[in-house]
């Protein structure tokens, strides 16, 4: 019973429950669902015991097996990885009680869903949780092995591609990253994290150079920033509902975390150069990706470009943090995990629209808002938040990286930010417009059952509530962060005046 | 002198790799080009990882980078397995072993 007693215990329960529900999940493919239900849960609860933890007392620092930075492996769980953790347990219950009831009849398919997401699961929470170069490589190798077969679930041609694809542009990304850890090994000596960052300022400067450069470009490979951003759409759209929503709201946040680490952590900042290029190329995922989102005729491709189009927001921040402005650090977090909630909560939706009408063509949406209202206001709802209207998470976000923009007189950035906001409106109205007016051809729906609804509604609800829960979120994200990052709460939206 | 010779080497084997991933349509010589991408990492890794001279003598090998090579090469070797078993498929499939669509030729 020591695990009620230290967060050192919560620590290693939010990794090794979800692996040991994997390997008996895998063990025993008829119990499967039920298995993997109960592991979800028991994850949930032991990641909000670790948050209560790091709320109580600060960063937990566990040493894994008593040996210490720099011959052991050490795990950190501050602000950042512990409200990423948490958006994670919540999308992954959601994600968990709509599975049961989505593979229900599809034996197969059960069967090795929930081995391989309760995998993605431990390694996401390995991944928020090490503190170390070297052991960030390899989580991030299991997610992405982990997100490629989930990919390939359903075994079509297009689900088979599509995973190819993204296995192929994972492994690239990781390897490049390996690069910069192994040149960072040079220069220092050490992968972990602190000792890196204590020895960079003195290491020479072309290797670290070229290190950080290997490692930007394998992380925004894997986040599918723009011009990178190809690989994505046909991956999350070909695959199951269930899966479009774990690897949308919770993959593609991994390789961001990984980066904010790097850049605040490690480098303290980063250099000028590189992180205006980073914003240029957030703000022309912002604009390219809307506009496609826009142009898609099938539902689930038009959510996939619209994931290309958010992780835009979260890179305007790093020229923005640049002059010690720690709103905008914030707001991206805040963001993306907004984004975490509502984007799953739309591809859930769009599983139970194309479950309801067995396909998934926006046009074709046969007067839904009366037939699945339920479905329709979770989708909305998502929306809200994804627009970036009030009260949602997603305008919290907005608003700190809006405020950061003004402060600074960057009005281009701030103008990408509200006509991004403009686009998204546009083609979250094209979805809920459709489902008003009959289709090209009369549907006669299948029925969706109550638990895919209510978790997708339950999923979006969140999202808009993140944003009134501001006050309570705001003490744990800035747990463990520098003095110079921490930002007083009076400048938060909804606290002034 | 000598690790650097070994690290250019590992650095031209990511080079040739990668260029061999982006020119070749064939799922099987992408594989072999990940591969040898991956074993220039480790050449470059392994090549570079000397202890700092403290006293003057001479820089001894650092055993800490060979065993994260050593993790490196598992992981390769996994994702090398799990890549060949969705090119099997999906040539078993759709008779492809190339990712192009075929509406594209």
């Amino acid at each position: 019973m020591r695990l009620a007693l230290g967060g050192l215990d919560w620590t290693l329960a939010v990794v090794f429950v979800p692996l040991g529900g994997a390997l008996l999940c895998f063990l025993l493919p008829r119990r499967t669902a039920v298995l993997g239900l109960i592991t979800a849960w028991l994850t949930a609860m032991a990641t909000l015991g670790l948050t209560l933890d790091v709320l109580a007392k600060g960063a937990q620092r566990t040493a894994l097996g008593g040996w210490e930075a720099p011959l052991g492996i050490l795990w950190l769980a501050d602000g950042l990885s512990v409200s990423l953790m948490a958006m994670t347990a919540s999308v992954g219950v959601a994600v968990s009680v709509y599975a049961a009831a989505y593979f229900r009849d599809e034996h197969t398919e059960r069967a090795f869903f929930w081995p391989l997401w309760l995998l993605l699961w431990t390694a996401l929470n390995a991944l928020f949780l090490s503190a170390d170069l070297f052991n960030l490589y390899v989580t991030l190798e299991l997610l992405g092995f982990a997100a490629a077969s989930l990919t390939a679930l359903s075994g079509s041609t297009a689900a088979l591609a599509g995973a190819i694809r993204y296995l192929m542009v994972s492994v690239l990304g990781s390897l490049s990253y390996l690069l910069g850890v192994a040149l960072i090994y040079h220069a220092c000596g050490t992968v972990d994290i602190a000792l890196v960052a204590a020895c960079i300022g003195d290491a020479p400067r072309p290797a670290v150079q070229a290190a950080v450069g290997a490692m930007v470009a394998g992380l925004l490979l894997k986040t599918a920033l723009f011009p990178f951003h190809f690989w994505l759409p046909p991956a999350h759209a070909s695959a199951p509902a269930p899966v479009s929503a774990v690897l949308s709201a919770l993959v593609v946040k991994a390789s961001f975390y990984l980066l904010l680490r790097l850049w605040f952590d490690v480098l303290g900042g980063g250099g000028r150069g590189l992180a205006e290029l980073l914003g240029a190329l957030g703000a022309a995922a912002v604009i390219w990706g809307s506009v496609l989102a826009w142009r898609q005729e099938h539902l689930k491709q038009l959510i996939a470009y619209s994931t290309v189009a958010q992780v835009g927001y979260f890179f305007m921040a790093f020229p923005l943090s640049m002059a010690g402005h720690a709103g905008a650090w914030s707001g991206a977090l805040y963001l993306a995990l907004a984004h975490g909630l509502a984007k799953a909560a739309m591809f859930m939706s769009a599983g139970n629209l194309m479950r309801f009408g067995r396909q998934d063509r926006i046009a074709e949406l046969d007067r839904v808002a009366y037939r699945l209202p339920l479905t329709l206001a979770a989708f909305t709802l998502a929306g809200v938040s994804i627009m970036g209207l009030p009260p949602s998470g997603g305008f919290i976000g907005k608003w700190l990286m809006l405020q950061a923009a003004f402060q600074q007189g960057r009005v281009d950035l701030a103008a990408v930010m509200l006509f991004g906001g403009v686009l998204a409106a546009a083609y979250v109205f094209k979805v809920v417009g459709s489902a008003f007016t009959p289709g090209e051809h009369e549907h006669r729906g299948l029925a969706v059952p109550a638990a895919m609804e209510w978790s997708a509604l339950l999923l979006a609800g969140a999202a808009i509530l993140l944003g009134l829960t501001l006050p309570l979120l705001w003490p744990l994200l800035h747990v463990g962060t520098a003095p110079a990052a921490a930002l007083p709460l009076a400048t938060a939206p909804g606290v002034t005046s | 002198m000598q690790a650097l010779f070994w690290a250019l080497v590992g650095m031209a084997l990511v080079v040739i790799g990668l260029y061999a991933l982006i020119v070749h349509r064939h799922l099987l010589r992408k594989v072999l080009a990940l591969n040898i991408m991956s074993s220039g990492v480790f050449l470059v890794f392994i090549g570079l990882a000397r202890r700092p001279a403290q006293d003057g003598a001479a820089l001894a090998p650092d055993p800490v980078p060979q065993a994260m090579v050593l993790t490196g090469i598992v992981v390769a070797v996994a994702a090398t397995g799990l890549a060949l078993a969705l090119i099997v498929r999906l040539r078993s499939e759709s008779g492809r072993s190339t990712l192009d669509d075929p509406a594209d030729d």
